[in-house]
């Protein structure tokens, strides 16, 4: 009350006041923040595009141009990383967000058991990545895994879904999505309360089928909520390693290998040029894919 | 929605949602209570000797107590790395909203780099080094930090557009000085938000296997991912005690889970609707 009072008593602020409210939000604010963020994100990164140009042992660099790059482009093994990573990441984000948005429509609508079936879809994705990819390892065995035992009660023969070079990484993309979906589904989830109700009722005076209201109204303003999920599922998708390393280690051979496993199999081995022009490739890749989407996206908000 | 349709369609979900989602957690519950013998079998079966207890001490006695090691060090790493993230992420929120300046521009755009850059695993581990925190806790936990950043500031600045202005402006009368107005004024105002942060945060970092594979090496830094990961290849015959691992390390998740549920929600469709 007092606040108030004395408030309200104060004299309309002088330029001294001003600068006095000014101070109350210091740019120091920032340092300890900047300070982290700096020196272990921002001065790495800046670091990697030098490094990616050398022979580099830690201790010393030898600069090599770009061959780091030029190898990336040429040995049929870093080019099947670079193909399976857009694979990876198109098939799960397109996967999220056909599947995400059934599953929300499925769950926003009026059936029974829709708390459990919500908390079932989500939980998935606070479980540990590898506890999953070990899970599903021993389920997916081409003879004594669970799946295909199941699917043999139906007179059909289970493919080998880790061990089939065709299949590997789609068997490892699957699992991604099953990981996933329930975020993209709580995302499409929110998109679709936050619809006003009168829509659907205008358009049912108008004559409007279920088929029609889905096209017409809630496919297009789940826009927003589609760009979140693709943004996020690609980003996370370019990016994954945990996964695939828990599951497959890449193989077999070199066949399920994305950017983010060659970089630790480089790594490893000591190239550690090599292994830091594999994170450039990948960042400029992921840019390249997102900054347009999320370019997009900021207009969109500015406009509005 | 009639109602009969209503049963049917929800019928069918339920089981498909059985099949599809709860089949693998209960493998998992179902293997880490078998012996030796029955787990490598790898079926679908109950068990024929329950040996939920055998099989837990003998999980946790590997290795000279790793497991335990792991937990502990798991627990350091979680509380020390959100507690920052939470104090930094707000402070940089907090002005960030309130004083747009020349700096906001910059931050923005950092906070944007932070989460869409893949990060430059080799020169980190060099930077690291060169300032004697590689395969230190210290070291993971400014990590997990410089990483998580980005996604605590963009959920305080939206926040905090939320609490009013009037609020600063009569503890600036009253006296308060930046940290003071900070500290007593906004921050407790900030108790959702900052409970969506460390309920979402602490799960990413509990759960993070990469960070620490590549930044925190050695065997007494293991974190509980790496145990998994480290048993892998000595339990490739004991399946129970593997699946027990898997088991024992989802329950702090699941706990967050059942208590958190709400807050879970709102920090991972935050911005979800905007627009």
């Amino acid at each position: 009350m007092s606040v108030a009072i004395e408030a309200s008593a104060a004299p309309r602020p002088a330029p001294d006041n001003l600068r006095r409210v000014k101070s109350a939000y210091p740019t120091w604010f920032f340092l300890p923040a900047a300070i982290i963020y700096g020196v272990l994100f921002l001065f790495p990164t800046i670091a990697s595009l030098f490094f990616s140009l050398t022979r580099w042992t830690l201790f010393e660099a030898q600069f090599i141009g770009l061959d780091n790059f030029a190898q990336f482009f040429r040995e049929p093994f870093l080019v099947k990383g670079l193909v399976n990573t857009l694979i990876y990441g198109f098939v799960t984000s397109g996967l999220k967000v056909v599947l995400g948005t059934l599953l929300a429509l499925l769950l926003t609508s009026d059936i029974i058991g829709r708390g459990y079936l919500r908390a079932v879809v989500f939980f998935p994705t606070l479980v540990s990545t590898i506890g999953v990819g070990i899970t599903f390892t021993v389920m997916m065995h081409p003879t004594n895994g669970i799946i295909n035992e199941a699917i043999s009660l139906f007179g059909i023969k289970g493919p080998g879904w880790l061990t089939d070079p065709r299949f590997a990484l789609l068997s490892v993309a699957l699992v991604d999505v099953w990981k996933g979906v329930g975020l993209a589904t709580l995302i499409y989830i929110a998109g679709i309360v936050s619809i006003p109700r009168d829509y659907f009722e205008a358009s049912k005076i108008d004559g409007a089928s279920a088929w029609q209201n889905f096209w017409e109204i809630t496919l297009p303003l789940l826009k927003p909520a589609t760009i979140t999920v693709v943004t996020l599922s690609l980003i996370g998708g370019l990016r994954s390693f945990d996964l695939i390393w828990a599951m497959t280690r890449g193989g077999p051979g070199f066949t399920s290998d994305v950017i983010a496993s060659v970089i630790y199999k480089q790594y490893q081995a000591g190239f550690y040029g090599l292994s830091t022009a594999g994170n450039v490739v990948l960042f400029v890749m992921v840019a390249i894919i997102i900054v347009p989407i999320s370019v997009f996206l900021n207009r969109r908000e500015v406009e509005e | 929605m009639n109602h009969a349709r209503r049963y049917w369609v929800g019928g069918i979900a339920i089981v498909a949602s059985v099949v599809v989602f709860l089949v693998p957690f209960a493998f998992i519950i179902l293997m880490s209570m078998k012996d030796r013998k029955q787990a490598s079998l790898r079926n679908f079966d109950l068990p024929v000797n329950w040996q939920l207890w055998d099989n837990l001490v003998a999980v946790v006695q590997t290795r000279d107590y790793m497991l335990v090691t792991a937990f502990i060090n798991s627990t350091i790493l979680t509380v020390a790395s959100v507690t920052l993230l939470v104090i930094f992420g707000a402070m940089v929120g907090f002005v960030l909203q309130r004083r747009p300046s020349r700096w906001s521009g910059i931050a923005n755009f950092f906070v944007l780099a932070g989460l869409i850059i893949p990060p430059a695993v080799v020169p980190t581990i060099w930077v690291l080094q060169g300032i004697n925190l590689f395969k230190t806790m210290h070291g993971m936990i400014l990590i997990e930090v410089a990483y998580g950043l980005s996604f605590s500031v963009l959920l305080f600045r939206a926040f905090i557009a939320s609490v009013p202005r009037e609020l600063d402006e009569a503890a600036i009368i009253d006296g308060a000085g930046p940290l003071r107005l900070f500290f007593s004024v906004i921050l407790p105002l900030l108790r959702p938000v900052v409970i969506t942060v460390i309920v979402v945060q602490s799960v990413a970092i509990f759960n993070d296997f990469t960070n620490p594979l590549y930044y925190l090496p050695g065997k007494e830094n293991v974190t509980v991912q790496l145990t998994l990961y480290n048993f892998q290849s000595q339990f490739s015959t004991q399946f129970n005690l593997l699946f027990m691992n898997i088991l024992l390390i989802t329950i702090p998740p699941l706990l967050v889970y059942i208590f958190f549920n709400r807050q879970i929600v709102a920090g991972m469709t935050a911005g979800a609707v905007k627009g």
